[in-house]
């Protein structure tokens, strides 16, 4: 760190200082790349875990759909990979149940929590806002070390023989809670609450960090006016980790004693084969409470820095200002509001109070409004831009048609008495896949594609991206379009085969259909992979600024070093979206650009802050 | 090793301000669990008991131990090291008595028949909520150690400030948070 300095003291005394400047760039394998305090370093740690965990949790669901789609075929030759977990040519229905937790889990954790806003808010907030580093380097390497460790949990949990947690990612107690209830429920989801308890560790110490930098280490001039919105997505997201993911660690925390400690916190009056076990008074629908409480937040963690991911890369390739900055700023916050007062939406069928329901339910349908606004923003942007298809504007756009077509189901999920038929239903799934999952997941594709130049120095190939992106976009409509009639039919989610169910032998090749364009959609990822990795190496050399863009990152060195600049600190005059500026040369102004350089397009009220500069 | 960079366009200090969030985590522990237990108990079925008469000492001791924070800060501001870091050392003494009124607290509820396994969750909960605030105290310990070295050692000034400063506005927390649980416990256990 001893770094950080030594650029501003060596720009006047640079002959003294040059011996001693080396020493302090030689740091040794371990410290540069393992145990790195730098964020950028750490940013694409979190990207390479995140990845690896997308493979895993991915090729989970190619497994489970296989058995939905073709439930008479033989599975032996998978024999190899799952070994027991395949009895005579067929998925063990328990591994079955065990292969959709670890699919949610993974994906909504490890990938889109861990690996999207530990990968964009550790790169992104210092390079955008101006600081060398995050406020604390120390404390962001332990968050990816934390991180590694509830990873390798969860990874081991994936290979013990009573298999890994299997309640579903929701894990609602009793079922987690007895491990007779099923093999997963023993040691699997011991490793899980472990993991997950880490995880939450990690996710506190990340998201603490961001918001202190945000807040005390903005570079002069870049008031919060002037931040690009992906900072605000980040800015808004960590105050939501912070208010809730303690809620679920209290969850976990109960869910522990219970299970290990005897206590009654979740469980009360169960007879296991005409046995009454010990638990007396506890109430299972309270941890449906405390999950609700960050799961709903959750969502919103996993979708806002998508969302500010997508804002940036919009205004960027429309060639235009965003469309209402300060909309989008204010219905980001009222969606981070919102968030925390509407959890019990997922818990219409617990019994509760209908009246209670009804608030709930008017509340949920409040957030249409914030959400429709930012919907409205990106396609006004887009709106006689000058837009250059680059793959990351078109992941950017796919992003904002599955937050369309995903969201506008929300409506009707959020309605308790439509909820009560379609709860636990294929539309359900349908539904978050595509708003939360899928959208978020072209998010953190945009964002890989827009800032690999500034990760890696390279570009990632273009063609492939092209390829990536179409395969992605129409093989996602194509797995999650037939999902809502599946829904409405009534087929419930989580179901190990319906082939026993007279009612359902109606969808069977929906179902096969669904199987084929999801294995298809997966496989096309295995193009971004090779993209990737060997874009890394090979990839064509970038220049400073590839997307012609305005925010501060974009002036660093095109492989910054730790503290991002030499010299000084770059200071800000203006806002981050003066692209087309009337009269202005080029069609983008720098935030660094003071305005007295540009009195030809600067507008009225900044003719006066230009003469307050000088 | 610096690990916190200069502020800039604020004039707040990070390290600070990232306290403060941290506090607000544990904030939301507590405030999910006294959530829980006032939702648990409206449903009935819900033992009652006589609240530990050590939690009136506790609360006492507690209280003492910021008055004797608060007279380390005073010392540290005016740069008086050597009586802060004997403030600090009351303080610490006072934090491991205020731990040892909690455990007395657990034996009389066990005298009560309450137990914290294989009962009802009403007598569980003080055991969660009592424990995991103990938990924090042991930090808070922790933290008190660590700032007592540094005042011994530390000859930068400033910085010792700062330690001192932080280090009480956490154990200030730890007492604040336990009043609450006191208040909370008093009423509704």
């Amino acid at each position: 760190m001893a770094t950080l300095d030594i650029h501003a003291h060596t720009a006047d005394t640079h002959d003294h200082h040059d011996e001693h400047e080396h020493e302090h760039h030689e740091q040794g394998f371990i410290a540069k790349y393992i145990f790195s305090e730098d964020h950028k370093t750490i940013a694409k740690q979190f990207l390479i875990s995140g990845l690896f965990w997308a493979l895993i949790g991915g090729s989970f669901s190619a497994i489970f759909r296989l058995q939905l789609g073709f439930p008479d075929a033989n599975l032996e030759w998978l024999k190899p990979l799952l070994g027991e977990w395949i009895q005579n040519g067929k998925l063990d229905p328990e591994f079955y149940l065990a292969l959709v937790t670890m699919h949610g889990t993974i994906m909504v954790f490890f990938v889109l929590t861990a690996g999207l806003s530990g990968t964009f808010s550790n790169f992104l907030i210092p390079l955008q806002v101006g600081a060398r580093d995050m406020a604390s380097g120390f404390l962001n390497m332990l968050s990816y070390w934390f991180f590694f460790i509830s990873s390798v949990l969860m990874f081991i949990s994936l290979f013990i023989e009573t298999g890994p947690a299997s309640g579903g990612w929701v894990i609602y107690p009793p079922l987690s809670a007895l491990p007779q209830a099923m093999s997963g429920s023993g040691l699997g989801m011991t490793l899980w609450l472990s993991s997950m308890a880490i995880f939450i560790v990690s996710s506190l110490l990340g998201s603490i960090n961001y918001i202190t930098t945000i807040i005390n280490l903005r570079t002069v001039g870049m008031t919060f006016t002037r931040l690009p919105l992906t900072i605000w997505a980040f800015f808004l997201t960590a105050i939501i980790g912070v208010l809730s993911f303690p809620v679920l660690f209290s969850a976990a925390l109960l869910l522990i004693f219970d299970r290990s400690f005897g206590t009654s916190f979740y469980l009360s009056e169960i007879y296991i084969g005409g046995q009454a076990l010990h638990n007396m008074g506890g109430s299972p629908i309270l941890f449906q409470h405390l999950f609700w409480f960050l799961g709903h937040p959750e969502v919103y963690i996993v979708l806002l820095p998508a969302l500010g991911i997508t804002s940036e890369i919009i205004s960027t390739n429309s060639r235009k200002p965003i469309f209402g900055y300060k909309a989008m700023i204010g219905s980001m916050m009222g969606i981070t509001f919102l968030s925390f007062i509407v959890w019990a939406h997922h818990m219409f069928v617990t019994g509760m109070n209908p009246f209670l329901g009804s608030v709930f339910m008017l509340l949920t349908l409040i957030i249409a409004v914030p959400s429709a606004v930012k919907a409205f923003n990106y396609i006004t942007t887009l709106w006689r831009g000058n837009i250059v298809f680059t793959p990351a504007m078109l992941f950017s756009i796919g992003l904002v048609s599955f937050f369309i077509s995903g969201g506008v189901t929300g409506i009707i999920l959020g309605n308790a008495a439509l909820d009560i038929q379609l709860h636990d239903t294929y539309y359900v799934v349908a539904h978050f896949h595509l708003v939360m999952g899928s959208a978020s997941f072209f998010g953190f594709l945009a964002g890989v594609y827009h800032w690999f130049p500034k990760m890696f120095g390279r570009m990632l190939d273009e063609k492939l991206g092209y390829i990536h992106f179409w395969l992605s976009f129409i093989g996602i409509y194509l797995v999650f379009f037939p999902m809502h009639y599946i829904g409405i039919a009534g087929f419930p989610r989580r179901y190990y085969s319906f082939t026993s169910y007279e009612a359902f032998s109606t969808f069977g090749d929906l179902n096969m259909f669904i199987s084929i364009a999801a294995i298809t959609t997966l496989s096309a990822q295995l193009i971004f992979g090779f993209n990737f990795f060997y874009s890394i190496f090979k990839g064509r050399k970038s220049t400073q600024n590839p997307w012609s863009s305005n925010t501060l990152e974009w002036t660093a060195p095109i492989i910054p070093g730790h503290g991002n600049w030499e010299g000084d600190i770059p200071h800000v005059y203006r806002w981050p979206y003066d692209y087309s500026k009337p009269g202005a040369k080029e069609d983008f102004i720098m935030q660094n650009v003071p305005l007295s350089q540009t009195p030809e397009s600067n507008l009225p009220f900044e003719k006066d802050l230009a003469l307050e500069e000088k | 090793m610096p690990t916190i960079n200069v502020t800039t366009e604020s004039g707040m200090n990070a390290k600070k301000f990232a306290l403060w969030l941290f506090i607000v985590s544990i904030v939301m522990i507590f405030a999910s669990l006294t959530s829980a237990f006032l939702v648990r108990r409206a449903e009935g079925n819900w033992i009652i008991y006589d609240l530990p008469s050590a939690l009136w000492i506790s609360s006492f001791i507690i209280v003492l131990s910021s008055a004797s924070m608060h007279w380390a800060y005073v010392a540290a501001k005016k740069n008086n090291f050597p009586t802060a870091g004997k403030a600090i050392v009351v303080t610490l003494l006072l934090g491991l008595s205020f731990g040892y009124t909690q455990f007395m607290a657990w034996s009389e509820l066990v005298d009560q028949k309450v137990f914290f396994a294989f009962a009802n969750p009403g007598g569980s909960f003080f055991y969660v909520l009592t424990g995991l605030h103990a938990f924090h105290i042991i930090t808070g310990l922790l933290y008190l150690l660590v700032t007592w070295y540094k005042v011994n050692n530390n000859k930068i000034s400033s910085k010792n400030i700062i330690q001192v400063e932080m280090c009480a506005t956490f154990w200030h927390f730890l007492g604040v948070l336990w009043l609450y649980l006191f208040v909370f416990l008093f009423m509704y256990h």
